[in-house]
């Protein structure tokens, strides 16, 4: 693995972050949208690491940076699956198209 | 360069691309959370390939023991799980997947037009090493986002109860 150049890692994050924001686009039920969010957030944490770890040895930014966003990622799916569950008591739907007003 | 280390590199990449794929655009809701399970599986591996030990194992406990069983919870509370998700508008998928090959286009080009320049210092990946930083209050140190960090996870569990906790009847 150490000999693999670091622009490969960077291509595979690439690509993970623009599956993540192709689901974001197409999808329009909210829980796989969160999901789609879920992926683009780890391709941020790939790329966060492989510069740390390739370009900047000595330091170790780049990785606290990642546990700092999985923490803050589950954090964010919590509080989004309440807000789901609560959006569903109330309009029997999680489709975005039905979420059309702020209040009840 | 062709060795074990490589060949599984490029293997664990195309295992998790592809399940990321499969879970941004199969219709069954509950297949799509099992393939994004397979996709953070394939990020963890890729940690341990990095000699990252630690980092893998948080992304299997938050994000596999953790996110992806909240999602299935949720879409058992909200979905009927046998149906299929309604299609997508054709014109909604070919605008997004113009604009995604772009993106990918372009980040490509800059990507191959910078020469990164590996540096020769190893690194150092011993969890001794990131306990010390992770408490440490000097210049290296991270004990205030962690402190941060353990806020925030307080107010999301509180925000989380308030949000889906039940409204008496009277109340509503």
């Amino acid at each position: 693995m150490n000999n693999v150049p670091l622009i490969h890692i960077l291509f595979v994050s690439t690509a993970l972050f623009f599956i993540g924001v192709y689901g974001f686009f197409t999808r329009r039920n909210l829980i796989t949208m969160l999901m789609s969010v879920e992926l683009i957030l780890n391709s941020v944490n790939i790329n966060f690491v492989a510069f740390n770890k390739y370009l900047h040895p000595e330091n170790h930014d780049g990785l606290f940076f990642s546990f700092f966003i999985i923490a803050i990622a589950a954090a964010e799916a919590a509080v989004a699956i309440a807000i789901i569950i609560n959006l569903y008591r109330s309009h029997r739907s999680i489709d975005v198209e039905d979420a059309n007003e702020l209040k009840l | 360069m062709i060795n074990s280390g490589n060949i599984a590199f490029y293997l664990v990449s195309t295992f998790l691309l592809t399940f990321g794929l499969m879970a941004v655009t199969t219709r069954k809701i509950f297949r799509a959370a099992i393939w994004l399970l397979f996709s953070l599986i394939g990020v963890a591996s890729l940690y341990f390939l990095m000699d990252l030990q630690f980092l893998a194992a948080v992304q299997i406990i938050v994000y596999i023991g953790g996110i992806v069983v909240l999602i299935i919870f949720s879409i058992f509370l909200t979905q009927h799980s046998g149906e299929d998700l309604p299609k997508a508008l054709v014109s909604r998928k070919i605008i997004s997947m113009v604009m995604c090959v772009l993106g990918l286009g372009l980040i490509g080009k800059v990507l191959v037009e910078n020469k990164f320049e590996a540096s020769k210092v190893v690194f150092d990946s011993e969890l001794k090493t990131i306990g010390n930083k992770m408490l440490s209050i000097g210049p290296d140190g991270y004990a205030l986002q962690f402190e941060l960090v353990s806020i925030l996870l307080l107010a999301a569990m509180i925000g989380c109860i308030v949000i889906a906790l039940k409204k008496s009847p009277e109340q509503s």
